[in-house]
């Protein structure tokens, strides 16, 4: 029980020490102008913790600026209040591209939002993983958390090609793998608003050989990538957030839901090739 | 108020209300509230609860053939079925009898004796905690808690029966409660027992959002339900939230951290440590995975809201601990 005690204390005065670092006061500011209700510890039902939010936003600052040196094109289409869903290609194996994707809806100087993010089915099984990502606004990529978090007019990042866009070997590098039709249909139900984002940079942060499937399957997981390292390399990231895309409401069969899926997944295309043609540099 | 005065006028007049698990917390905050507007009529498995001048009590098992007399002698006109025997109190088969077979015996009883309207006090519990439960689950979400552990069997059965009968005999006026985490004073459930200890485990690395709510609190929302009449199927939860190891030190307590993968060592802890309900197994799963449930249904059809905050319930268990040292 003195143990427990003991550890309990080193590890709060080691997590105060870092809040201290990080928090600073432009975060602090940053996560007060957002506009985000939560309850009275600070917390939402799908377990949002403001001060968690500012210790990774503190940490994403030096990712975003330093690391990444992350230029945002288009930021001034992100609706300042109101539910939208944020659509982007998903590469890199980790996912940096929706760290980066939700600081850069948190810093956004047109009107900040906080991002919730939807995540693999296992994540939550994995000790301190998934509480932290639900503090930090994720949450898992069920359609009814989706539904609900539109419902309560939240911004949310969706990656439709998920472990199938993050997992691919580097050889495969700004091709969009299939999209899942959910988030149109989520976006058909709710009345939401698209905006699409294109991602370039993310697939040099950890370019893969190939995924090694024995091992992934031993360890439970979907992807264990044959990667040069398990630390993402310094690649320069540029998002190019789109026009909103407002999808019809009006029932029609899944072929015509593919189509509208399409309509999304081409203006993706282009703002990536957008950046492609942009970037004067990978990592230098 | 001129409550009392229409009492006094029209005194036969009054409902009689028959309220189970009187020995408890919430069966004790309702039959106050009752008391007065109605007559109530207490009932428990445990002992004859002492009640204010007027109230007559029973200590009889609902399951057996003694309950009925209570019906014969009393015009029973509603029914708040509150009493369970919660799974520290007594082994599975004992609970399956009261808890599953008792509220059989009590649905046919108000069917044989015209009782014209039926609460049901169910738990969140029924929903099961899973990993992959999304947040902010509705009354139409499927109850998972039998896949979770056999210890909860006994409520979903409690439940299907409702269910039964709330389609099959409208007439019954059914209305199930689902409430989130009962807190206050006198609560004698798992996690009220847990918090009022200074040592509780907590799983390593899990630390799921939970919802609670006072005692005091959900006997208004029992009060309202009743008064109003709508029968249903209710979650009621306030629409405020916390993770269970935050809730545990606001409540002043120490955790115990226990080893939390592979899921055998916390069962094994759990076995180890269970002495007194200290770590119940069958709750394991709740310290892993949220069940958190969307209350807006009940808070909009009856208009009503807790009073009681997060940092009021659990200052109780604070200042209780002060108190015994």
């Amino acid at each position: 029980m003195r143990l427990a005690g003991t550890l309990e204390r080193s590890s709060m005065s080691i997590r105060r020490n870092l809040a201290r670092r990080l928090v600073t006061e432009e975060v602090e500011q940053m996560v007060a102008r957002v506009p985000k209700h939560v309850g009275s510890f600070g917390y939402d039902a799908w377990g949002y913790d403001e001060s968690r939010v500012k210790l990774g936003a503190g940490l994403s600052k030096h990712l975003y600026e330093r690391y990444f040196r992350v230029r945002a094109h288009g930021l001034e289409n992100i609706p300042a209040q109101g539910r939208v869903l944020i659509i982007g290609n998903h590469s890199g194996q980790l996912p940096m591209d929706g760290i980066l994707v939700g600081y850069a809806l948190l810093s956004n100087p047109h009107a900040p939002r906080a991002a919730r993010v939807m995540f693999e089915r296992f994540l939550p099984t994995v000790p301190y993983l998934g509480n932290l990502l639900n503090n930090l606004g994720g949450v898992i990529g069920d359609p009814l958390n989706c539904a609900r978090m539109l419902q309560a007019e939240e911004a949310i990042i969706v990656f439709p090609e998920g472990v199938r866009g993050s997992g691919k070997p580097y050889s495969k590098r700004y091709q969009l793998q299939r999209f899942g039709n959910g988030f149109v249909h989520l976006a058909m139900a709710h009345a939401t608003p698209i905006i699409p984002v294109g991602i370039v940079g993310c697939e040099e942060t950890m370019p893969s050989l190939g995924n090694i499937k024995p091992l992934a399957k031993l360890l439970g997981i979907p992807y264990a990538p044959l990667v040069p390292s398990l630390i993402p390399l310094p690649a320069r990231v540029s998002l190019h957030f789109g026009k909103p895309i407002r999808i019809s409401a009006e029932a029609c069969t899944e072929q015509g839901v593919t189509e509208r899926v399409d309509q999304v997944r081409n203006a993706i295309s282009d703002l990536i090739d957008e950046g492609l043609t942009q970037r004067e540099s990978k990592y230098f | 108020m001129t409550t009392s005065m229409a009492n006094k006028k029209n005194l036969d007049q009054r409902k009689t209300v028959l309220v189970t698990g009187a020995a408890g917390a919430l069966a004790r905050h309702v039959m106050a509230r009752l008391h007065g507007p109605y007559r109530v009529i207490a009932v428990d498995f445990r002992r004859q609860v002492e009640t204010d001048a007027g109230i007559p009590s029973y200590r009889v098992e609902i399951h057996k053939r003694g309950f009925e007399d209570i019906f014969r002698d009393h015009r029973v006109d509603a029914i708040f079925h509150i009493g369970r025997i919660f799974p520290h109190e007594s082994d599975r088969a004992r609970r399956y009898n009261s808890n599953v077979m008792g509220t059989r015996k009590l649905l046919d009883l108000a069917r044989k004796y015209k009782v014209n309207q039926v609460l049901i006090h169910s738990t969140h519990l029924v929903y099961g905690a899973s990993p992959y439960n999304p947040a902010l689950l509705d009354e139409e979400s499927p109850l998972k808690a039998s896949g979770v552990t056999q210890d909860l069997i006994d409520s979903v059965e409690v439940e299907s029966l409702a269910n039964i009968h709330l389609w099959k005999y409208p007439e019954l006026n059914i209305t199930i409660l689902r409430p989130c985490n009962l807190l206050g004073p006198g609560v004698r459930n798992t996690l009220s027992l847990l918090l009022s200890r200074p040592l509780v485990p907590v799983l390593i690395g899990f630390s799921p959002i939970m919802q609670f709510m006072h005692v005091d609190d959900m006997a208004d929302a029992m009060m309202q339900a009743f008064e109003q009449n709508k029968p249903g199927i209710y979650n009621v939860a306030p629409d405020d939230y916390i993770p269970y190891q935050e809730a545990v030190r606001a409540c002043g307590c120490s955790p115990l951290p226990i080893p939390s993968v592979p899921a055998i060592l916390p069962r094994i802890w759990s076995s180890l440590l269970n002495w007194n309900a200290f770590f119940p197994a069958y709750l394991l799963n709740y310290f892993k995975y949220p069940v958190v449930i969307d209350g807006r249904l009940f808070r909009d059809t009856f208009n009503w809201k807790p009073r009681r905050s997060l940092n009021d319930i659990f200052a109780y268990y604070r200042k209780q601990k002060q108190i015994s040292g």
